[in-house]
């Protein structure tokens, strides 16, 4: 790609993640029950094991910049990008976003079964911080690109998971984000939805506006996709560095 | 490609993004509050009217259990053509509490699946099922004008201060609904302990009981009586709608006092608590 020329630090900084520490309490058994909670307090046996999800993490992702996230399972790449989202608040450091963001995060768990697809649209569209006048005008341009047409004012639980996430994803996508977070979301759906989806991130990777935030266990589409790597390994921030040093060097722990 | 006109076009139109914080909550509660009303009344034949007839077939049960039974609405100031009335507004009224902390109870609970997925404000949640209460009540507002119709009640320029009594008492629920749903989020026995409590205080607030009773109770039993909000918002009511007169001082000081108060305390509450809601839904 043409664009990995391109010097970002030129760049306004989109994303800063400054120092985070994001510090989960493992309770030994999870208390969500007011009798056990007294027991336990009046054996001062409220002990909580910490758990580090993510340990002094810092990165600066400038606008425009393809970066893909990589890690084994477990090792906080989630959590980060929901700090980012704004959806967890980190234990220690900040985050700064510039700019709005479309979360593709377990697309359509927004959704409500019961509502229809058209009702779904506008309800997740508030959600996003759109105008119902924007939903309105772009109604179409998201049933389209979903493609399903004929299932408009049909309940969202008659619908298969590959539909729900088409819609989520026609909704997220209808507008150019600032900042697109992709949390392997990609591997929903069929091919051919998949191939759209990445031609649609594709296209806004191209306009060299959107920031895109990139999660998926496949290194190929890492590859393919992003430009710089940031590797999280076990809540630590391995390397960060462009994307082929760094799928190498994750590829090697391996061997 | 289709769809990037489309995009292109759609850039001259109208804007794209709320211009702040609260276009963007108040367009969120809408949504909330019409997907709760239509999955309300989702395959159902009569759909809206039974907000009207469902106040209305209570009274009617609890006006002939009562006044035949128990001989309510014969004693003191309260005409047996009174009681009907004074029944419905009360049960209404009583129903907006408890319908609404019942629903904000489990809000935050319920959407979980939103609050791992996108930043929205918290609180949004509890008072969306405070509105929706409101809405409701709303529709039951025309039981009531059925009941005055019947009993030939003429009401009076007094209901010029309903919209303050319903703005009093949603900030009442709204406090209540915020530490609910907050301490339903740590301790799910808020949910059960909530049912009982409900069921206590239908009794302790005269409901189907007149409030003459009140007067002959002991001393210190009294002023727990006069001090319980429900009493105060439902005297409200029944001054308005029943006996026409504007609320006293005492009453309105005290629905004042116990809006303010449930506020301060639920948001408080909430908003102490509201950053560890995620890792416990």
């Amino acid at each position: 790609m043409t664009e990995s020329v391109v010097d970002y630090s030129e760049q306004p900084l989109a994303v800063e993640v400054d120092d985070v520490t994001m510090i989960f309490n493992m309770a030994s058994e999870s208390l969500t029950n007011l009798k056990e909670y007294f027991i336990k307090l009046a054996k001062h046996e409220l002990f909580f094991e910490e758990f580090r999800a993510l340990k002094h993490i810092s990165f600066d992702i400038h606008r425009g910049e393809v970066v893909g996230l990589v890690g084994t399972n477990g090792s906080g790449k989630s959590t980060m990008l929901k700090i980012i989202a704004g959806v967890l608040e980190p234990s220690e450091g900040s985050v700064k976003v510039h700019g709005n963001i479309a979360p593709l995060i377990e697309l359509g768990a927004g959704f409500d079964p019961e509502l229809t697809a058209r009702e779904n649209i506008y309800l997740n569209g508030a959600l996003l911080g759109y105008t119902k006048e924007f939903i309105d005008a772009n109604f179409d341009g998201i049933i389209e690109f979903a493609e399903l047409q004929n299932f408009v004012d049909m309940p969202l639980k008659n619908f298969s998971s590959g539909m729900v996430a088409r819609i989520a994803f026609a909704i997220a996508t209808i507008t150019e984000p600032d900042i697109l977070i992709v949390d392997e979301t990609l591997s929903v759906g069929d091919v051919f939805f998949q191939q759209k989806c990445e031609a649609r991130i594709q296209h806004f990777i191209q306009s060299g506006d959107v920031t895109v935030l990139f999660v998926s266990h496949s290194m190929e589409q890492v590859e393919r996709i992003c430009q710089r790597a940031v590797w999280i390994e076990k809540g630590d921030l391995r390397m960060d560095g462009p994307v082929d040093e760094v799928c190498k060097a994750y590829r090697e722990q391996f061997n | 490609m289709s769809d990037q006109t489309k995009q292109q076009e759609a850039r001259s139109l109208p804007a794209t993004f709320a211009k702040n914080e609260f276009e963007k909550d108040a367009f969120i509660l809408r949504q909330l509050v019409t997907k709760d009303f239509k999955i309300k009344y989702r395959r159902s034949v009569l759909g809206v009217a039974w907000s009207v007839l469902n106040p209305l077939l209570m009274m009617i049960v609890m006006a002939i259990v009562f006044s035949t039974i128990f001989g309510q609405g014969r004693n003191g100031s309260m005409t047996p053509e009174m009681y009907p009335l004074y029944l419905i507004v009360g049960n209404v009224t009583f129903a907006v509490m408890s319908e609404s902390t019942n629903q904000a109870l489990t809000s935050i609970v319920g959407a979980a699946p939103l609050l791992k997925k996108v930043k929205v404000h918290r609180w949004v949640f509890p008072v969306q099922k405070v509105l929706f209460s409101l809405v409701n009540f709303t529709f039951s507002l025309v039981a009531v004008a059925i009941v005055m119709l019947w009993f030939r009640v003429m009401p009076s320029w007094h209901l010029i201060l309903l919209p303050v009594c319903l703005l009093l008492l949603m900030c009442f629920c709204m406090g209540l609904g915020m530490m609910l749903s907050a301490l339903t989020v740590f301790f799910r026995d808020v949910m059960h302990l909530w049912s009982v409590v409900i069921t206590a205080w239908t009794y302790i607030t005269p409901i189907f009981w007149t409030t003459d009773y009140i007067a002959q109770m002991p001393h210190l039993v009294r002023i727990l009586m006069y001090a319980n909000p429900m009493y105060n918002y439902l005297q409200f009511m029944r001054d308005i709608f029943l006996f026409q007169t504007t609320p006293s001082l005492l009453t309105f000081g005290m629905c004042v006092a116990w809006a303010v108060l449930a506020l301060v305390i639920g948001y408080t509450v909430f908003h102490k608590s509201e950053r560890k809601f995620i890792l416990y839904i």
